[in-house]
């Protein structure tokens, strides 16, 4: 098995997400990862999956999600030609005896105190999952308390948008 | 065709009103449903409009009358229920048609926008239910996106490989005050289905073929959803290469053939187990290498390459591994090979098929379909079958149930035509019989059609005798009477020592299927004895103005073979009970 990482366009309609959650658990796939959002086509957004598979039944999945009527385009992202990056949020502990050196680590991995208690600290770390999982073995001994991690976003190297050319009309037909 | 009226309105009408019109200008002409509530509105214009509404008994009806209407005639079919248990009714037939590739589309009402979620009175998220048997739906709430909604569903329906598509729509979209406009341009981005097949991939496969010494064109329903029954016989008589149809298949090439091998599968013949087994290329058309047909995956068509064709990429690669992809229709498929095997067939290039074709019609000789005559002088529903197949001919059209006499249906009725043989092959449906029975007569007032269902299946769909005897629709029912669940049955015999658990149906008993037709406004026949059989489906026959309910009451223990266990491998066919065929391969080089 494998990771890849799947970038969804499709239609900003309602229910689009139940559908592609839908189809990947009827068919028996896990999704690692999630994220949704807007682009910059207004009526268009983008999905970002990590699934865990064989390649063989990654193309399952692929042929799968373009059957949606709703979804626009698939393209599964290279990991040596995209950049990726998840956002969590941590809140650890920090009495004033590790208060230091909780703040020295949050400082070698250029992350960032969002919100400060007497007895902890809420720090926000940009960074692919390496960098995340780095980050977080290193503050568990100091007690992590709550922890919040948004699904993976990526997006390919270079000048070119996976959105071009993918927004063509369909001319209707009468039934016969 | 579509009217210049009905293209735009001017001034306001009902959401209703545009909805009736929207079904009018996707080319509806005829709705087989059910008011209640959230529908109630589009009932009232109904009234006024061209189509003609067909009042069924239940929505399951409605939606099993639109399958036959779709596969009797290739159009779209259409249904109509309200919001919560009408809807939910719908979800067996929008499964079938999905599962078959039938074009169909489902109308519903849904309680009003600002009840929706509120566990109202008959509400119930039916969207969110038939998202995976359908092949799209919608959820309409503002009547301005009515005629869209119902344009796009018949587009979806209709294109590509078909399917059923649900566009449900909320009581104050029908309520509400609106403008028509027929769109001009129906969006969908994300909906491009291939036709054309990629010239390279048809060069690919052209070049298998010739080089190819066991080929088999593996037929599947695709083929008949794609019209290209006239393209597959030139290909087939050009070439001289054997040919399997799957269950869904039936017809998509004359059964009388004599490079036909018959069915293939769990219950196919044993030329086209064989063929399939044997060969070293499957030129594959509009089928999914269905587990029916497979057996055990892992041992089909061990030394087969694949040709496979299909409209839908996902079929591709999905069970077997396919070493020449070709997505588009099928139709397109075969008229391109046509023309590259001509061509090669003019430089005096053709295929070595002798010996491969010689050894199957050897098997197909030796292992004839057949079956047992009961000694004590009962009716076999082989026989039945048989008789009814030959009496009413290639041109009635067929519906089955699910089970043993749709087996027998499928082996002892001889299809010739495309859309004569409507059966639910994928889901698998008891209960299907009658009702697509009814559709594929409202679709082809003028051919005979003839259900031919098990006393199972008949008890779970035949209120809509009803609706054919009020109607007009002078549908012909053959009950293969053997008073159980006969294939559950069969297989409590070979596999359970025959402890028949909950098969008995008593149905010889209860109920009195004579007077049950009778009291339903129908012809009710009954026939127990192999001497009265012709008599009686002439009898039958003659009969077309009302519906024709015919009771035969046949042997019980009869069972349908070949047979391929399930799980088990295509080579352990079974012709009879422990017999299994042995070939002479030393014909194969």
């Amino acid at each position: 098995m494998s990771m890849h990482t799947l970038s969804v366009l499709v239609e900003d309609k309602p229910g689009v997400l139940a559908r592609i959650a839908g189809l990947f658990s009827r068919r028996g796939f896990n999704i690692e990862s999630l994220a949704v959002g807007p682009t910059e086509h207004v009526d268009v957004s983008r999905m970002t999956i990590v699934v865990n598979v064989e390649s063989t039944p990654l193309e399952q999945v692929t042929k799968q999600l373009n059957k949606l009527v709703e979804v626009i385009k698939i393209v599964e992202l290279d990991r040596d030609t995209s950049v990726t990056r998840e956002l969590m949020l941590v809140k650890i502990a920090a009495t004033p005896e590790t208060r230091g050196q909780v703040l020295d680590t949050v400082q070698l991995f250029r992350a960032k105190v969002i919100d400060v208690a007497s007895e902890a600290l809420t720090v926000q770390i940009v960074g692919n999952r390496d960098k995340l999982g780095d980050f977080l073995r290193v503050v568990e001994p100091f007690g992590v308390r709550e922890l919040v991690q948004s699904g993976m976003v990526a997006i390919g190297r270079g000048q070119r948008s996976i959105s071009e050319r993918s927004l063509r009309p369909v001319a209707p037909t009468r039934a016969v | 065709m579509t009217q210049q009226s009905t293209t735009t309105t001017s001034g306001t009408i009902t959401g209703a009103q545009s909805l009736i019109r929207s079904l009018e200008a996707a080319g509806t002409e005829h709705v087989f449903g059910i008011p209640g509530g959230a529908i109630l509105p589009a009932y009232d214009p109904m009234m006024d409009s061209s189509m003609r509404h067909i009042l069924v008994r239940h929505e399951q009806g409605a939606g099993h009358a639109a399958q036959g209407y779709a596969a009797a005639s290739g159009r779209v079919g259409v249904c109509m229920a309200t919001s919560g248990p009408g809807a939910t009714n719908l979800v067996t037939p929008l499964a079938d048609a999905h599962m078959d590739s039938v074009p169909l589309v489902a109308i519903t009402g849904q309680v009003g926008a600002s009840m929706i979620g509120t566990d109202a009175f008959q509400e119930a998220d039916i969207r969110g239910i038939t998202m995976p048997i359908t092949k799209h739906n919608f959820l309409v709430t503002d009547p301005a996106e009515i005629p869209r909604a119902v344009a796009q569903a018949f587009h979806i329906a209709s294109t590509g490989r078909p399917g059923p598509v649900l566009v449900d729509v909320a009581k104050s979209a029908l309520t509400a005050q609106t403008t028509f406009t027929w769109p001009t341009d129906l969006g969908l981005p994300g909906y491009r289905p291939v036709t054309r097949p990629h010239a390279k991939q048809v060069r690919e496969a052209a070049r298998l073929i010739l080089e190819s010494r066991k080929p088999v064109l593996y037929v599947g329903g695709g083929t008949i959803r794609s019209n290209a029954s006239a393209e597959l016989l030139r290909l087939a008589e050009m070439t001289g290469i054997p040919v399997v149809t799957t269950l869904m298949a039936l017809g998509a090439f004359p059964d009388s053939h004599p490079q036909h091998l018959g069915m293939p599968g769990m219950h196919g013949t044993v030329a086209a187990v064989a063929g399939l087994q044997k060969a070293d290329l499957l030129i594959t058309l509009g089928a999914r290498f269905d587990d029916r047909v497979t057996g055990n995956l892992d041992s089909f068509a061990p030394g087969a390459k694949v040709i496979h064709a299909d409209i839908d990429p996902a079929e591709i690669g999905k069970n077997r591994h396919a070493d020449v992809p070709i997505v588009g229709d099928v139709r397109e498929v075969l008229a391109d090979l046509i023309v590259l095997l001509q061509a090669e067939a003019d430089q005096g290039t053709t295929g070595d098929y002798e010996g491969w074709v010689d050894f199957l019609a050897g098997v197909k000789k030796t292992y004839p379909l057949g079956y047992d005559v009961p000694a004590d002088g009962a009716l076999s529903p082989q026989y039945v079958i048989e008789r009814l197949g030959a009496i009413a001919g290639p041109d009635t059209i067929y519906t089955s149930g699910v089970g043993q006499h749709q087996m027998w249906a499928a082996h002892f009725v001889k299809y010739e035509k495309p859309r004569t043989w409507l059966n639910s092959g994928g889901l698998g449906t008891m209960g299907y019989s009658v009702p697509a029975a009814m559709g594929a007569k409202v679709a082809c007032p003028d051919s005979t059609v003839w259900a031919i269902d098990g006393d199972g299946c008949f008890q779970m769909t035949n209120q809509e005798l009803a609706t054919c005897a009020i109607n007009d629709i002078p549908i012909k029912v053959a009950i293969i009477n053997n008073e159980s669940l006969g294939m559950v049955r069969q297989w409590q015999t070979l596999f359970y020592e025959e402890r028949y658990s909950n098969t008995d149906l008593h149905s010889k008993r209860v109920p009195d299927f004579v007077k049950l037709a009778e009291a339903y406004g129908c012809v009710g026949l009954a026939c127990e004895r192999p001497e009265d059989v012709d008599a009686t489906i002439e009898k039958a026959m003659g009969i077309n103005d009302m519906p024709v309910v015919v009771d035969f009451r046949v042997f019980r223990d009869a069972m349908v073979w070949p047979m391929v266990a399930a799980g088990t491998s295509n080579d352990d066919i079974k012709h009879a009970r422990d017999l299994a065929p042995e070939f002479d391969e030393d014909e194969l080089t």
